[in-house]
């Protein structure tokens, strides 16, 4: 039996392989036609691009990016509790409890300073 | 050795049969519901359609657009396609049918297929268009925001079957399918919402938004690099419909018909729903989506996680 890692490299490997030779058949079939400045425009519904894409953003996206690192940390430590659980009983649930309040407590905070609103 | 090599051979075989079979699927289920033919001119009602726009695409022209990021731009159909590919791995599509039972399974296919996120931003950072760039920004937001809800409905199975292994989980439901438990069935709700989002099908699609956005984060892409967001689009429908299946409804496990059969039938099945539900339902706004995520859907969730905690071990 060969280790799991193995496993995951070789379909690593796999996928990378599939997209790139699907890449690689259509580098050879497809027509090479040369470009001129507005096909390679960027698609504004036929409009004169203006300016550049890469502008300053709505900040609400990071306040949301950041709430998720919380909970996506949050997650991470409670799965290996979720696998054990069973066999812990009372004193592995009180523990998780106390660290999912304490958790709910952030959420709420943010709740009440309008973090999670959308304007 | 052997057992890898034809896993892997039959992964990538299913992944693109079932993209473009998935395509075509959708398209007759749209124009059926909409009281139209849909494609009919290909094959018997239009069954050879989604060949025929495969080898058009193969043999389109690659157009980079002007001030692209061109690095970030040609890896990103890498980035949304190869984890997709990667979650097969430990998809069991039957009792023995599976390349290999990983003992972190869920784990894994939870955290492989969040990768996605990635290339679908980098699509829509590296396109230097203005269209891409929102729904480059509105899917990483969406995402991120669903996948709280989708882990915690996912740690709900963990913490009653007590194993990640994906056949463990099966087999854990020997005695009934985790959606008849009552707490269950509410984390299946909860799993079902969140994924529709985490796909960015309707009613959660506004990274793709159509009449905004353009085609959203793949505007800019032409030929094969388009095709593969669309392969990527379809298997992740796939994959989240399959891990449904395993976590709720039994996996591969029915009677009379083999293991495999069973599991094909729920997996297109939950694919078939989804769809309906595209056709159906109108599209929510981004406020909207976004407080659904995180004042109902995650406190829920939270309270679910707590509630059946206390009932196991009471």
């Amino acid at each position: 039996m060969l280790p799991d890692y193995i496993y995951i490299m070789f379909f690593l490997a796999l996928g990378i392989g599939f997209v790139g030779s699907a890449f690689a058949v259509s580098w050879v079939l497809r027509p090479k036609v040369p470009e001129n400045a507005v096909k390679n425009a960027p698609y504004e519904c036929g409009e004169v691009v203006k300016g550049t894409s890469r502008v300053q953003f709505n900040v609400r996206y990071y306040l949301f990016a950041l709430i998720f690192v919380v909970f996506d940390v949050e997650i991470l430590f409670i799965t290996p509790w979720a696998v054990v659980f069973r066999q812990m009983g009372m004193i592995a649930y009180i523990e998780m409890l106390i660290f999912i309040l304490i958790l709910a407590l952030g959420l709420g905070y943010a709740w009440k300073k309008g973090a999670l609103e959308w304007q | 050795m052997m057992n890898l090599l034809i896993g892997g051979i039959s992964v990538v075989g299913f992944i693109s049969l079932s993209a473009m079979f998935l395509i075509w699927l959708e398209r007759k289920i749209s124009a059926h519901i909409q009281n139209r033919m849909g494609p009919m001119i290909c094959g018997w009602h239009g069954s050879l359609q989604s060949i025929a726009d495969s080898l058009k695409l193969l043999l389109k022209e690659n157009i980079v657009p002007s001030g692209a990021d061109k690095l970030v731009w040609s890896l990103a159909p890498f980035f949304v396609t190869v984890p997709v590919v990667m979650a097969f791995l430990t998809v069991p599509f039957s009792k023995t049918l599976i390349v290999r039972d990983l003992n972190v399974g869920i784990l894994y296919v939870a955290s492989i297929t969040s990768i996605c996120v990635l290339g679908i931003f980098m699509a829509g950072w590296g396109s230097n268009n203005k269209y891409s760039l929102l729904g480059g920004m509105r899917s990483a937001a969406q995402i991120i925001s669903y996948e709280v809800p989708l882990l915690l409905s996912i740690v709900l199975v963990v913490m009653e079957a007590g194993t990640l292994s994906m056949q463990g989980i099966v087999q854990a439901q020997e005695q009934g399918w985790y959606v008849l438990k009552p707490n269950l069935a509410f984390a299946f709700l909860i799993y079902l919402i969140s994924s529709t989002a985490e796909v960015n099908r309707v009613p959660f699609d506004i990274p793709e938004a159509e009449s905004e956005l353009g085609a959203g984060y793949h505007t800019e892409y032409t030929g094969m690099k388009f095709a593969m967001f669309f392969v990527a689009e379809y298997t992740n429908l796939v994959v989240v419909s399959a891990i449904a299946t395993t976590l709720f409804l039994g996996g591969w496990q029915g009677p009379l018909l083999p293991g495999l059969f069973w599991f094909l039938i729920k997996v297109y099945g939950l694919v078939c729903l989804s769809m309906w539900v595209r056709w159906t339902l109108p599209r929510v706004r981004m406020d909207q989506m976004m407080t659904f995520a995180w004042k109902v859907l995650t406190p829920l969730s939270i309270l679910n996680l707590l509630v059946s905690g206390w009932w196991m071990v009471r």
